[in-house]
């Protein structure tokens, strides 16, 4: 199998010239597991994580992937990585007027031409995994609903089925549960560990939920003004690394 | 501020005139006045137009559909129809890849600056003045009318198109484009989803005002029943005017049954019995008031 790990180094991103969100990081990620990134709003978590599949350009520095610096691709290489890193959105972002069926299958656009794109010809061998991706998060009968007569909890496991339909070699979620309920959380962060865990890809998730992300990840990294100050095993992170990632400590109960 | 002020204080009010409105209002009064002084606009010149309209209007009864008369007709109203359907068909197919280009959002500068420049030229002009500029251009004709036509239909409908794809949700599109899709795939899955419904409202909105256009532009000799209509106008022969005149309306109301049926199907997904058991779909197309 390929390696599935991840380098990050020196990775710095301004959306305003002198003004760096993101200002300098260095992390390496493992080829397997689920990493989690906690920090306050506004700390560049989502930047991070879209700098890696280039949704936002980085500034400087060097994200590694199997030989390639995911920072300098461009065109048809670029697109080629995107194919094989997948991505959850907070808001799910499924296409609205397009069936469930269609939004798990955009999965697969990256290998499809215009033509055949348009006339849904998608190959017999994709549709027949659709449909199993499709039952294993519980949804198989809505395949012919449009996606925007969903629930939140069922949009994002669609959303999880369009990434795994990617075959990625890393998963991307950008808070994927910050806008369900308690309950649909922990489903979706069994659903994605659980789809992620037995295809062997590695997960970085960015999340608001400390516990939820203890319960789930193999490994912490708190984020704070840019910057990285925390790396580790969940069991390490205390209160006083809570209070250094988010300052305060009134919250803390 | 002025809540806070003793009742009876001077600078206490809650109305204060606004005279440079006032002062506004009286101008654009007095211009309109002094305008139709100018023009002769007045109710004794209204009053002596009146023995005109009764002599015109008693030679249009009854209208004349009798021999030849209702095979004119009859050829006339087709070519018009055929004119506005041709022209509605290919205004469509070039509206689609210029209304893609004129998006901010979707087209590089270098693109969408002469698209928009494109789109903005085929809404300078009336489709009468196009419709003479053809008519000078490649003659008499039907021809001509269908030219002007697609020009007022890319005018229009790009327009609203490009307008229509700037308002979509760019999340939907970038997680079309985290999936690594190509340029083109990410329009099909990403964007012509979000924008399709309006799309086609606009398409059946442009057929309603191609058909009512191509009733016209046969008056400057580019086609359809417009040029009967002027003959007859000419000729004095009014009867004649009031036959042509019934069969447009027909026409032009059949039109709108027909595009109301096109939205129903496309875009509430109804079925045409539906629609005749339920009445016509509420009035979801934006922006109607732009065209005219």
């Amino acid at each position: 199998m390929t390696d599935r790990s991840l380098k990050i180094r020196g990775l710095v991103k301004e959306y305003k010239r002198g003004v760096p969100v993101l200002k300098g990081i260095d992390l390496d990620i493992a080829g397997e597991g689920i990493t989690a990134i906690i920090g306050p709003s506004g700390t560049g978590k989502s930047t991070l994580i879209r700098c890696i599949n280039r949704l936002v350009e980085p500034t400087a520095g060097q994200i590694l992937f199997q030989g390639m610096d995911l920072a300098r691709l461009k065109g048809a290489e670029l697109r080629a990585a995107r194919r094989r890193i997948g991505m959850v959105f907070q808001e799910y972002n499924l296409v609205e007027r397009l069936t469930v069926m269609e939004n798990v299958l955009t999965g697969r656009l990256g290998y499809m031409t215009a033509f055949n794109a348009w006339l849904r010809r998608f190959p017999p061998s994709d549709i027949d995994e659709a449909y199993s991706l499709l039952e294993t998060v519980g949804l198989a009968s809505f395949a012919n609903q449009r996606a925007d007569s969903l629930s939140g909890g069922q949009r994002q496991r669609v959303g999880i089925a369009r990434a795994v339909m990617q075959h990625p070699e890393i998963l991307l979620a950008d808070e994927p549960t910050s806008s369900l309920d308690p309950k649909t959380s922990v489903e979706i962060m069994e659903l994605m560990a659980d789809l992620a865990g037995k295809r062997n890809i590695p997960v970085v998730v960015n999340i608001h939920n400390v516990n939820l992300a203890k319960r789930f990840c193999g490994r912490m990294i708190g984020m704070t003004g840019g910057h990285v100050v925390f790396d580790g095993d969940p069991s390490q992170l205390n209160d006083t690394h809570l209070q250094e990632i988010y300052g305060g400590q009134n919250w803390i109960e | 501020m002025n809540a806070t002020l003793p009742a009876g204080h001077p600078s206490r009010d809650p109305f204060p005139a606004n005279w440079p409105a006032r002062i506004g209002w009286l101008a654009l009064l007095a211009y309109v006045v002094w305008a139709a002084a100018q023009l002769d606009f007045t109710w004794s010149r209204f009053v002596s137009g009146l023995d005109n309209a009764h002599r015109f209007l008693t030679r249009m009864f009854p209208p004349n559909f009798g021999g030849d008369k209702w095979e004119m007709i009859v050829k006339g109203l087709t070519e018009s129809l055929e004119i506005a359907i041709i022209a509605t068909a290919i205004g469509i197919v070039i509206a689609l890849p210029i209304g893609l280009m004129s998006a901010r959002n979707l087209a590089p500068m270098w693109v969408s600056w002469p698209a928009r420049l494109v789109v903005a030229l085929c809404r300078s002009f009336h489709p009468v003045i196009v419709a003479i500029i053809f008519v000078k251009a490649v003659g008499f004709g039907a021809i001509a009318g269908i030219g002007a036509l697609v020009i007022a239909s890319i005018g229009f409908i790009s327009k609203l198109f490009a307008e229509a794809i700037e308002e979509i949700s760019l999340k939907q599109v970038e997680a079309v484009r985290a999936s690594g899709a190509s340029f083109a795939n990410v329009l099909t899955f990403g964007v012509l989803p979000q924008v399709f419904g309006r799309f086609l409202g606009f398409c059946t909105y442009q057929l309603d005002s191609n058909l009512r256009n191509s009733t016209m532009v046969g008056i400057v000799g580019a086609g359809g029943v417009g040029g009967t209509l002027f003959a007859a106008f000419q000729r004095f022969d009014y009867d004649f005017v009031l036959a042509i005149l019934i069969s447009i309306i027909s026409l032009i109301f059949a039109g709108e049954i027909l595009s109301n049926i096109l939205r129903a199907v496309f875009l509430d997904n109804r079925t045409i019995s539906a629609w005749f058991a339920r009445g016509p779909a509420t009035k979801v197309i934006a922006k109607r008031g732009e065209e005219e």
